[in-house]
Parts: structure tokens; sequence; C-alpha cells
């Protein structure tokens, strides 16, 4: 009865972590809803929920300071939000499996202005299908994912075009 | 006199040291500790986050952080998941305790089916009354063995 229970569930745990998450929608053509999130800001007090932007375009950048390609596309991501921020556009940084402190410094060299949260422990890459850092994906007026999910240093080309289709996307 | 002050003066100096045990080994901790990105111990691992954390951990114990102060300290930036082996508290303690329960319930269940099989055998051959028949025929077989 045991054996069977902890079976099942290793099975059920299988299948689960298998799945891809929203990313394998994405690329098989639908547009999912956007896996919600509450987590602590980074760059200020409180915490930022990804609902609470339900009316706007939203960038979603998954990044870690260890990581290079990182460092390469901040300052990209900077200069877009400067651009976008008041035509309804956010673009919001998930720091993931990283040390705070060492985010915090990230952040401050690259005078980083748009919303940070801090994720360490990673709970939203399973929910995305995020495979590596950096990874990016567009969150259209009314909570999809649209456009192209953009793996690794996103260029300018790229940025424009997703929030372009996020923007077209929503009602 | 002067001997017991020296050796109760060299008892106090050693305590703190004693109490507070040998500085953690960085390479015992690498073994301990798992790279969040790919999932084997840090000292299997050369990702940009295993360097990272194998160079937190080497700060920290140059600061005299002790083993559990530092697992704990990477517990709260990553999460349960970089630790090797499970906390043993807890609920936790379920994993170390479930195959240990496991074996118990398994021995006691083989032991029960035992018990239950050899009180279910009838009684033994010796003890089992002979046919009447039976028994005078032998009897009588026996008879003609006698003097």
């Amino acid at each position: 009865m045991l054996v069977a229970a902890l079976l099942g569930l290793l099975v059920w745990k299988v299948a689960k972590g298998s799945d891809g998450g929203a990313a394998a929608e994405l690329a098989s053509g639908r547009s999912p809803a956007a896996p919600v999130f509450t987590l602590p800001r980074l760059d200020t007090d409180g915490e930022l929920s990804l609902a609470s932007l339900e009316g706007k375009v939203v960038v979603l950048n998954f990044w870690a300071s260890w990581c290079l390609p990182c460092k390469e596309e901040t300052p990209r991501l900077q200069r877009a939000w400067e651009r976008w921020r008041d035509k309804g556009v956010v673009i919001v940084g998930v720091d993931a499996q990283d040390f705070r402190a060492d985010a915090k410094r990230f952040t401050r060299r690259f005078g980083v202005t748009y919303p940070v949260v801090y994720d360490g422990k990673g709970s939203t890459l399973g929910r995305y299908g995020v495979t590596g850092f950096p990874e990016t994906y567009f969150v259209s007026r009314d909570g999809k994912l649209v456009g192209e999910r953009v793996q690794g240093e996103i260029s300018d080309e790229q940025l424009e075009r997703g929030i372009a289709a996020a923007l077209s996307a929503s009602p | 006199m002067k001997l017991v002050a020296a050796a109760l003066a060299a008892l106090a100096l050693a305590a703190p040291a004693l109490a507070g045990g040998d500085p953690p080994r960085a390479a015992d901790l690498e073994a301990e500790l798992v790279c969040p990105t790919c999932k084997s111990t840090l000292d299997q691992s050369d990702a940009p986050v295993a360097r990272r954390m194998k160079a937190y951990i080497r700060s920290r114990i140059a600061a005299g952080a002790g083993a559990d102060e530092i697992k704990q300290e990477l517990v709260d930036q990553f999460g349960p998941g970089v630790l090797a082996e499970p906390p043993k508290r807890g609920f936790d303690l379920l994993i170390w305790w479930l195959p240990l329960g496991g074996i118990a319930l398994a021995a006691l269940a083989v032991g029960a089916l035992a018990w239950h099989w050899s009180r279910s055998r009838g009684p033994d051959v010796a003890e089992a009354p002979l046919d009447p028949e039976l028994e005078r025929r032998l009897d009588d077989e026996l008879a003609r063995f006698e003097p």
C-alpha cells in the first residue's frame, strides 16, 4: 500500500516536472496565462504581484547576477524601460537562484530602475519553463504570454518585436 | 599547588576552543551542498552559481562561521533544495523514518505470518492417536519379535 502510494507520487512528480511549463504551451502556438506570482521586491521594500500589473504589457526577464549574458542585456532592458514606461509597458526583472546581496549590487552597478523581484529558490522557473538565464517573456495586457520566448541575451530588435506583439495582442 | 593552578588555567583557556570545535572544512561543506542550477554537489560542479557558492563558503569559514550556520544561510538564499541530504527535523524526518518504518512493518508482517502458519498446522504426527486397527496390527507384528 505504502509502496504503491510512493510509486504513484513518483510518477506524478516526473509527469508534472517534465511538462515544460508555460513555455511549452507558448511554443505550441497557444497563448497561455502567464503563471502568477507574488515575490519580494529587490529594489525596494514590499512585494510585487504579477496580477497587480494587469492592464499593462509586461516584459518578464529572468536573470541572475552570476550570469554573464545578463550583464550584456541589462543596459538594453533599462533603455527599453526608459523608452516604454509611459506607454503602459513595465519591465520586471526576476532574479532567481542568486544571492540577494549580489543581485542588489548588480542592479546598482547597472543603474536598473525597473522593478526587480527576488526569487532565490527559483519557485517561478518550473511554472514558466525557464531552462537557463537570461530568459525573457512578454505578457499581454490581459495576462497572457504572447510573442517569442527569448532564451539567452535579448537584442534590441527582439525587445521591440516582443513589446509590439504584446501591445497588439492586448484587448 | 602551582601545578594545579597551571592545569586549571590551561583548561580554562582550552574550553572555548573545545566548545567551538574545529572550523568546518570547505571540501566537506561542498560535498553536502547542491548547485541549484545543475543539481550536482558543489564539489562536482563548475557552474557559475556553484563557483559563487564555493567562494561564499570560503569567505564565511574565514569569518569564523560554523558549518550549520553556513548551510542555513545558503538555505535561506536558495531554499532547502541546496542540501544534498534533507534535514533531520520536522516533516523531513519522514524521509529518514519511512524506510525504517517500512522495514519494521515488513518484519512484523513476516513474523505474524510465520506465527499464524505455525499455529494453523495440525497436531504433530507423533501426538496423533493411532487408528485402533493399525495399533492392533502393530502390536501383533512386535509380538513376533518377542522372545
